[in-house]
């Protein structure tokens, strides 16, 4: 019998918190789609705090109604290590928790390193601990796993779940595939799964089709189909998610729709990346390469 | 200690244990102390400038001053900017130097940091005082070895400083390679002694060896001059001694002031020293004085007196790769036989050259660029050898085997005379049979049964 450090397993209580990271082509709509499906996902009285893993710094500003909040890197630039955590963590729509990792300008330092140092801290913090009482903490990360610091939401079990945002355009298809093997990488020695494929249309010929045709090949699931509507685009406008703007609205149900299929969502797997052969033979299958 | 140490060699791809080799920044410090009131300064964090500066002051004996960036988390993600600015303002504020010689770090070099930038803004900054120089080199640890750091230094003066006025002088620059402060004074000697002027650079001589007089100096009187580094631009010839850890600087040299080069190697021994003034005789076409020749003669009777008990014996030799080169040379010299020869700096070309010197003695010689001394103590364990050399970490493979052992490198740290007499030179040569006779004698007047200890030898 080995001892360990940790205490029993039952003294934890049964609300479990799910670790959800969003990956996908850049451009693509990450932060849109997890602020607006964090929006749903809260309106339903669920407990959230989004981490935006983007040296950029904008993952939460629809949720924060545009207000710029001090990043975690800034403030330990600015602060030292004796941060507090309220000094990087402001409350957003419907009582949704934020943070910025924030990170360097472009073309200087490390902005890997930065995503690593701040998650790092977050922990220290304790903003993961049982007694924030979370039900999802989503990690909004920037386009590719160019290296191990944007990798650092998908190690060492820190996200549980990986949803790739895509369309039926060959280059997010690509990404998202590239994005499988990172996970298939991480999910042999870990716990990291794919959750599933968000399709944010661009309105491609047979778009659900390929997706769901795509995301069959991956070994998962088109968790969701969210057509393209330019009130996601009026919202932004106004610095809120389409729920907060318009909650009338048929946008605001497909992302109501989305974070309910999340919620439910049962389907993790170890994805299986198609070979570029493959691939391009599934976009020439749905008529894009005519 | 190295009881455990296994007969059976298992090849090994991605293990060094032991390793012959240390970080391009010692190598970057240490050639910057060899200039003039130099500050060197470590662009990273404080643990690698503090591990840097204490190497090169176990093996001098003497203090080392550098500074740091002292990089943090923050600097690590934001860049090294603002630590690297703030760091200048307080070097030329507090310590004053005349040039400070920014190295990098792995820490900076893998976060991109661009220095040639961050000293363009603290110029504008006015941060770097008028008159004041802001130089750097590029020493990543993860490729090369301190050897490569010292080249790099070296190559990093020569671009930043050398500068061609278009009237070429009759003065000869000396690249010394990565030689202790004692060798930089004898390669002075041999120079003046040929009778030709000339620019050593750097030259650590009267910097890692200071007559203690009761006053501190953070900047002592030795050093290369800046005027002396801008000047090498006009001189007529480089001598480059060591292919390694000298020939950047002189092709950079060439390449930016049209000087041709030399390419030499560092003078252990009879042939190296020959070369080497016999290169200064005929650029400076002047004659070897009498002294000299008498001096060389010394060393050969040396040699041939010694002969004897010097013939066939194994040698294991591990370190650097010029010094292997040519130190390798001298035992062939001598009539030893090199048996393996481990270097820890990678380098294909430089086995061939070392298997190719030991060709006439043994064409069997091992010889591994980019290995340890581990693998050195298993291969003895099976090829018995007479003699080891190398730095001060060989002691304990010498120890366990029960060899004798001569202390030979970089670093040396359990004793004093590496930096006072020095290994170049006919003078060095004569140093070096007087230790490996001296060690190997010892050994038997230990040992030897009673009935055979010889009171002649």
């Amino acid at each position: 019998m080995v001892a360990t450090l940790e205490a029993p397993s039952e003294t934890k209580t049964e609300k479990t918190m799910r670790k959800v990271a969003i990956y996908g082509k850049g451009g693509i709509g990450k932060s849109t789609t997890t602020q607006n499906t964090v929006a749903a996902l809260a309106e339903m009285g669920k407990k959230v705090m989004v981490v935006g893993c983007d040296p950029k710094a904008d993952s939460t500003r629809l949720l924060l109604g545009g207000l710029a909040q001090r990043s975690v890197l800034d403030t330990l630039r600015e602060e030292g290590e004796d941060v507090e955590l309220e000094d990087i963590r402001s409350g957003g729509f419907c009582d949704s928790l934020c943070v910025e990792s924030g990170g360097p300008e472009p073309g200087v330092g490390c902005a890997g390193r930065g995503i690593i140092t701040s998650i790092n801290m977050l922990e220290q913090l304790g903003a993961y601990e049982e007694d924030q009482e979370l039900d999802y903490v989503f990690y909004d990360v920037l386009g590719d796993v160019v290296c191990g610091g944007f990798a650092m939401p998908i190690r060492e079990g820190k996200a549980e779940e990986i949803y790739i945002v895509c369309s039926g355009e060959m280059m997010a298809m690509y990404a998202a595939n590239n994005i499988c093997k990172g996970i298939l990488k991480f999910a042999e020695t870990g716990v990291v799964r794919l959750g599933g494929l968000i399709c944010n249309s661009r309105n491609c010929d047979r778009e659900a089709e390929m997706i769901e045709e795509f995301a069959k090949r991956l070994g998962t699931q088109m968790i969701h189909f969210v057509p393209r509507d330019n009130d996601v685009q009026r919202a932004e406008i106004n610095r809120k998610t389409v729920i907060d703007w318009n909650p009338e609205c048929p946008q605001a149900n497909e992302y109501r729709t989305l974070a309910k299929n999340i919620d439910a969502n049962t389907l993790k797997v170890i994805p299986k990346p198609l070979k570029i052969d493959e691939l391009e033979q599934l976009l020439m299958d749905y008529g894009l390469f005519k | 200690m190295l009881d455990g140490t296994t007969a059976e060699i298992r090849e090994r791809q991605h293990l060094r244990v032991n390793p012959a080799k240390t970080c391009q920044p010692i190598g970057a410090m240490y050639a910057a102390l060899g200039v003039n009131k130099c500050m060197p300064h470590s662009h990273g964090s404080q643990g690698c400038c503090a591990y840097h500066r204490s190497q090169l002051t176990r093996h001098y004996k003497e203090p080392v001053v550098a500074t740091t960036s002292s990089f943090t988390e923050g600097a690590s993600v934001f860049g090294g900017l603002a630590n690297l600015k703030t760091a200048l303002d307080n070097i030329f504020t507090i310590y004053n130097p005349d040039i400070v010689s920014v190295h990098t770090t792995c820490l900076s070099e893998v976060i991109g940091d661009d220095i040639p930038m961050i000293i363009k803004k603290a110029t504008e900054d006015g941060i770097v005082p008028e008159g004041k120089l802001v130089i750097h080199a590029n020493t990543p640890s993860f490729v090369g070895s301190h050897v490569t750091g010292f080249a790099n230094q070296c190559k990093a003066f020569v671009t930043y400083l050398a500068e061609s006025s278009g009237e070429t002088k009759n003065v000869v620059n000396i690249f010394p390679g990565w030689v202790e402060p004692a060798d930089m004074r004898e390669l002075k000697r041999l120079a003046a002694g040929v009778g030709v002027e000339f620019i050593l650079a750097p030259d650590t001589s009267d910097v890692l060896d200071t007559a203690l007089d009761g006053e501190y100096r953070m900047y002592p009187d030795g050093g290369t001059s800046i005027p002396q580094l801008k000047a090498m631009g006009d001189s007529f010839l480089t001598v480059s001694l060591g292919p390694l850890s000298s020939k950047p600087a002189a092709e950079a040299l060439e390449k930016k002031c049209k000087v041709p080069f030399k390419d030499l190697e560092i003078p252990y021994g009879v042939a190296a020293t020959d070369a080497f003034i016999d290169a200064l005789r005929l650029a400076g076409d002047t004659a070897v004085p009498k002294e000299l020749e008498k001096e060389r003669g010394r060393l050969v009777d040396m040699i041939s007196d010694m002969s004897q008990y010097l013939h066939k014996k194994k040698v294991a030799i591990f370190g650097d790769p010029d010094h292997l080169t040519s130190m390798v040379s001298f035992l062939v010299e001598m009539g030893m036989e090199p048996a393996i020869v481990i270097s820890g700096t990678p380098g294909k070309k430089w086995e061939q050259n070392i298997r190719n010197i030991c060709a006439p003695v043994n064409p069997d010689v091992e010889v591994r660029a980019f290995s340890d001394i581990h693998f050195l103590h298993q291969w003895i364990k099976n090829n018995p050898v007479d003699l080891v050399m190398g730095n001060t970490y060989g002691k304990y493979v010498a120890r366990e085997e029960n060899l004798p052992f001569i202390r030979f490198g970089f670093p040396i740290m359990d004793r004093v005379g590496h930096r006072a007499f020095p290994t170049v030179g006919y003078m060095g040569g004569m140093r070096i049979v007087e230790k490996i006779t001296d060690a190997m004698f010892d050994k038997r007047d230990r040992e030897d049964p009673d009935h055979e200890v010889e009171l002649v030898l």
